[in-house]
C-alpha cells in the first residue's frame, strides 16, 4: 500500500492487515509510556483544508505516539489563505520531505492529486463528499471487536448519504468485509444510482429492526434552506433513532459530531447500544496502523541502498522509545 | 451566404495542387473512388483518373493509398480572444483547426468580455484576416454580456459580419428574453445556437448524475437538465417561426425532443461533440479534469448510443468539437474546481475513426457528411470536392498511428480529452479557403513539377 486514497482501492486482506495492527496498538495504549520509535527522524504532514476537530488531532496524536516530526497546516491563516494553489503548497511541503501527508480537502480527489505531486505517502482524510476511508477503517475496527466479524452482517447506513463521504467509504468497506448494506434517507438525500455500489435503498425506517447495526449520519441544518427536507422536524420524525427504533440487540454508530435530538435522540446517544466513544477511541490506534503501514509495513518495498538504517529497519513497535 | 465572403482568414497564395491518386470521398457530392484531384487557383479543379492529371506547373503530392475528404467544418470553439489568451487566440485556435483537416470554424462569444457589440465583431474580424490558418467565423451573443436580460444590438451585428448568435457557456434562462430574439430574427436574420441546460437542475452539478457521481460524491448534472430546456426552445421556436441550432447534445431524451421538433417542423438543427460519441461517465472515476470535466458532462453509455443513432439517423446534423482550451493551473486542480471544456480541434476525426469508424460503428461517408455539416445549419455552404468549389480539402492517412500530445500540440492548451491515447488515422494536410493551411512536419511533400 503506497497511498490510502479510498476504501475502493483497499483489499480485504489491506484492510485486515491494518485492523490487525491497530490492534497491537491498542496494546501498546495500555501501557505507561504510550510512545514507539517507529517513526523517529521522520516527518509526518497534515494538511486541513476544512475544520476538522477529531479527525485532525487524532493523525496529529497517532503520528506523536510513531515518534514522528509532526507539521500541522490548517487553511486558514497560511498561506492557502493568500492563494497559493494546492499544487503550490503540496510542492513547498514537500521540500521538507515528508513521509506522509494526510489532507483534508473540501473537493473531492485532492488527495489523490496529491499524491501524485509528492513523492511522499499520502493519506485521504477526507475529500469533499467522496471518500474519508480511515474513518471507514475505524468504523470497522470497532465493529469488529464489537461482533468479530461483518460477514452477514447487517447495516443499516441512515441520513444525508448524499452529501456524506463517509456514508461512500462505509459503505465500500462494509461490503469488502462480508457486510449486507442498507442505505436509507430522505428521497432527496439518496444519490441515483447509489444501489450499483452493491447496497440496498428504503426511503423509510419501517424495516430498521432487522438491522444488526445501524450508522446514523449527521443531518446538517443548511439541507432544509436547500429543499433536500421541509424542516428538521419533519427529518427526525421519519428518520431520527431514538429508543423507540434501537432495539436491544442493535449497535448505534455516529461518525460524530451529533446533532442531538435531530439524527440521534439523546437516550439513544447515551444507550448501552451505542458505539459512539469507542469510534473516538478507535480513531486513534486505527490511524496509528494506516501510518505505520504505509511508512513501515510489510509491503512497503525495500529501500535503495544507501537509505539510512532507521529507514530500512524499522524498529518493532513493542520496544518502548 | 457564400463561404468565402462571411468567414475570414490571413491572405495567402492559393494552391495549386495535383493530390496523385487520393481516394476522395465526399457522399453528399456523391464521389468514392480513387481519383487525381487537381486544385487550380484556390479551386477544385477537376477529379481524374490516378495518374491522368497533367501537373502544369502545380506541386504533385503522392497520395496513393491516401484519402482525400471534404475538409471539415467546426461550427463550436472557442478561440478565447479576446481576454482570455492565455488559453488560446485566433493564430493557434485555427492552427489547431488547420491540423485536424478543418476549413473553417465558427468562434463562440464567451469571451472576457463576451462578444456583444458591432465594434467587437469587427475588430475579431480584422485580427482573423491578420492571424487566421482556416476561415473563421464570429457569433455576438444574443443577450448583452450574456447576462441573460436585454438583446443584444441583433441587426447591428448581423449587418457586422455575425454569424449567428449564442450565449453559450450558458442557457437563455428566460423564456421571454429567447421568445423576443426569435421574434427579432425575422428582422435580423442569424441563427441562434443554444447551450441548453436548466441552471436549477444543473445546480452546483460537475458531472453526469448517475451511478457515477453516486460513487464519486461529486454533484451530477441530471440529462432532463438539457432535454427540457430543448423542448422548451422548440416550442418558441416553431411558435414563432424561427431557426434554432441546439448545441453539444450529450443525453438520450436530448436527441428525442430535437427528433420530435424536427417531425413538428420547427426548424431546428443540433451538434453532437466526438468526446460525448467516444467517452461516457465511467472515465470520470479517474478524477482527470483536464480530459474529462467538460459542461455538458460525459453521459451514460444509453446516452452515447443514443447520440451515434441519431448521427445515423440525421436527427443530429453535424459533429462540432466545442474545442475548449484552458490552461494547466485552471485543470491542476480538485474535479469540482477545474474548469469545464477539453480541446477537441487536432483530434475529432482521429478520435472518431479510431473509435466508431473501426469497430465498424459507424460508416466512413457519415462520419464524413456530418463532420462537413457544421455550415449549412449557418447558412454558410458545405464544403465540397466537387469540381468548381473552393478548394478545401483534408488530406489522410487512416492506418497512420500517433501519440496524442507527444509531439506537442498547435493549441495553446493542452486540455485535449485524448491526451496520451493512440490514434489511428492522421490528417497529414488541410487546403483550407483555397490555401494550403497544414502540412504534418514529417509528411514529405512531392516534388513541384
Amino acid at each position: 500500500m503506497r497511498h490510502l486514497l479510498g476504501a475502493d482501492q483497499l483489499s480485504r486482506e489491506e484492510i485486515e492487515a491494518i485492523l490487525d495492527r491497530a490492534e497491537s496498538f491498542a496494546e501498546v495504549g495500555r501501557r505507561d509510556i504510550k510512545k514507539v520509535p517507529t517513526l523517529r527522524g521522520r516527518t509526518v504532514v497534515t494538511l486541513f483544508y476544512e475544520s476538522s476537530t477529531r479527525t485532525s488531532s487524532s493523525f496529529e496524536l497517532a503520528a506523536k505516539r510513531l515518534s514522528a516530526d509532526l507539521v500541522s497546516v490548517k487553511a486558514a491563516g497560511s498561506s492557502v489563505d493568500k492563494g497559493e494553489s494546492l499544487k503550490d503548497t503540496v510542492a513547498t511541503l514537500s521540500a521538507y520531505d515528508p513521509a506522509a501527508i494526510v489532507i483534508r480537502h473540501p473537493y473531492a480527489g485532492a488527495a489523490q492529486l496529491v499524491a501524485g505531486w509528492t513523492e511522499a505517502a499520502v493519506v485521504n482524510a477526507g475529500d469533499g463528499k467522496h471518500e474519508h476511508p480511515s474513518q471507514a477503517l475505524l468504523d470497522v475496527y470497532t465493529l469488529r471487536r464489537r461482533l468479530d466479524s461483518l460477514e452477514g452482517k447487517r447495516i443499516w447506513i441512515v441520513g444525508d448519504v448524499l452529501h456524506s463521504r463517509v456514508a461512500r467509504s462505509n459503505l465500500i468497506a462494509f461490503r469488502k468485509m462480508g457486510a449486507e448494506v442498507t442505505v436509507c434517507g430522505p428521497p432527496t438525500l439518496i444519490p441515483r444510482g447509489i444501489e450499483e455500489l452493491g447496497c440496498e435503498v428504503s426511503y423509510s425506517l419501517d424495516r430498521v429492526e432487522e438491522a444488526d447495526v445501524i450508522y446514523a449520519l449527521r443531518m446538517q441544518r443548511e439541507r432544509m434552506r436547500e429543499s433536500f427536507v421541509p424542516s428538521l422536524r419533519e427529518y427526525a420524525t421519519h428518520f431520527q433513532i431514538d429508543s423507540r427504533r434501537l432495539g436491544p440487540r442493535q449497535l448505534l454508530m455516529h461518525p460524530g459530531p451529533v446533532n442531538r435530538g435531530v439524527e440521534l435522540s439523546g437516550e439513544a446517544i447515551d444507550s448501552p447500544q451505542s458505539l459512539i466513544a469507542e469510534q473516538v477511541a478507535s480513531g486513534l490506534v486505527v490511524r496509528m496502523a494506516i501510518l505505520y503501514e504505509l511508512l513501515a509495513g510489510s509491503e512497503r518495498p525495500a529501500p535503495v541502498e544507501g537509505e539510512s538504517a532507521e529507514r530500512s529497519a524499522p524498529t518493532p513497535i513493542g520496544q518502548p522509545a | 451566404m457564400s463561404f468565402a465572403g462571411a468567414l475570414d482568414m490571413r491572405s495567402g497564395e492559393s494552391a495549386d495542387l495535383v493530390l496523385r491518386g487520393a481516394a476522395a470521398l465526399d457522399p453528399v457530392a456523391g464521389i468514392d473512388a480513387a481519383h487525381d484531384v487537381v486544385i487550380r487557383d484556390g479551386k477544385i479543379a477537376e477529379l481524374v483518373a490516378p495518374g491522368s492529371a497533367d501537373p502544369d506547373g502545380a506541386e504533385v503530392v503522392d497520395a496513393a493509398g491516401l484519402h482525400a475528404f471534404p475538409a471539415f467544418f467546426d461550427p463550436h470553439v472557442h478561440l478565447r480572444t479576446p481576454g482570455q489568451e492565455h488559453k488560446e487566440d485566433i493564430e493557434t485556435g485555427t492552427r489547431a483547426a488547420a491540423a485536424g483537416g478543418y476549413c473553417g470554424v465558427l468562434a463562440m462569444a464567451n469571451t472576457d468580455p463576451p462578444v456583444s457589440a458591432a465594434a467587437d465583431i469587427e475588430a475579431l474580424r480584422e485580427r482573423a484576416r491578420a492571424e487566421a490558418s482556416v476561415p473563421v467565423g464570429f457569433l455576438a451573443t444574443v443577450t448583452r454580456g450574456m447576462r441573460g436580460e436585454e438583446l443584444t444590438e441583433m441587426a447591428e451585428l448581423h449587418e457586422a459580419g455575425a454569424v449567428g448568435f449564442t450565449d453559450d457557456g450558458l442557457p437563455i434562462r428566460s423564456a421571454r428574453i429567447l421568445r423576443r430574439a426569435l421574434q427579432y430574427q425575422r428582422l435580423c436574420g442569424g441563427v441562434i445556437a443554444l447551450h441548453e441546460e436548466d441552471p436549477e437542475l444543473s445546480g452546483e452539478g460537475v458531472m453526469h448524475e448517475g451511478p457515477v457521481s453516486a460513487a464519486l460524491g461529486l454533484a451530477g448534472i441530471p440529462s432532463v437538465s438539457e432535454s427540457t430546456m430543448i423542448a422548451r426552445d422548440a416550442a418558441l421556436a416553431g411558435y414563432e417561426g424561427g431557426q434554432i441550432h441546439v448545441q453539444h447534445l450529450s443525453a438520450a431524451e436530448s436527441v428525442d425532443a430535437v427528433r420530435v421538433a424536427k417531425a413538428a417542423g420547427v426548424r431546428i438543427t443540433c451538434e453532437a461533440s466526438p468526446h460525448h460519441l467516444c467517452l461516457t461517465d465511467e472515465e470520470v472515476r479517474s478524477l482527470d479534469a483536464s480530459r474529462f470535466k467538460m459542461n455538458p458532462p460525459l453521459r451514460a453509455e444509453a446516452d452515447r448510443q443514443a447520440l451515434i443513432e441519431g448521427l445515423r439517423d440525421g436527427t443530429i446534423d453535424c459533429i462540432a468539437t466545442d474545442h475548449a482550451p484552458h490552461a494547466a493551473e485552471e485543470k491542476e486542480v480538485p474535479f469540482e474546481q477545474a474548469a469545464m471544456g477539453v480541446t477537441g480541434l487536432e483530434t475529432a476525426f482521429a478520435a472518431i475513426h479510431t473509435d466508431l469508424v473501426l469497430p465498424g460503428v459507424l460508416d466512413l461517408g457519415v462520419v464524413v457528411e456530418r463532420m462537413t455539416g457544421g455550415a449549412e445549419p449557418f447558412g454558410l455552404e458545405r464544403p465540397s470536392l466537387a469540381p468548381g468549389s473552393e478548394a478545401n480539402v483534408a488530406l489522410c492517412d487512416l492506418s497512420a498511428e500517433w501519440v496524442v500530445g507527444e509531439d506537442g500540440y498547435e493549441s495553446r492548451s493542452h486540455n485535449s480529452w485524448c491526451a496520451g491515447r493512440t490514434l489511428t488515422g492522421r490528417v497529414l494536410m488541410t487546403v483550407a479557403g483555397g490555401r494550403v493551411a497544414y502540412r504534418l512536419r514529417s509528411f514529405s511533400m512531392g516534388v513541384a513539377a
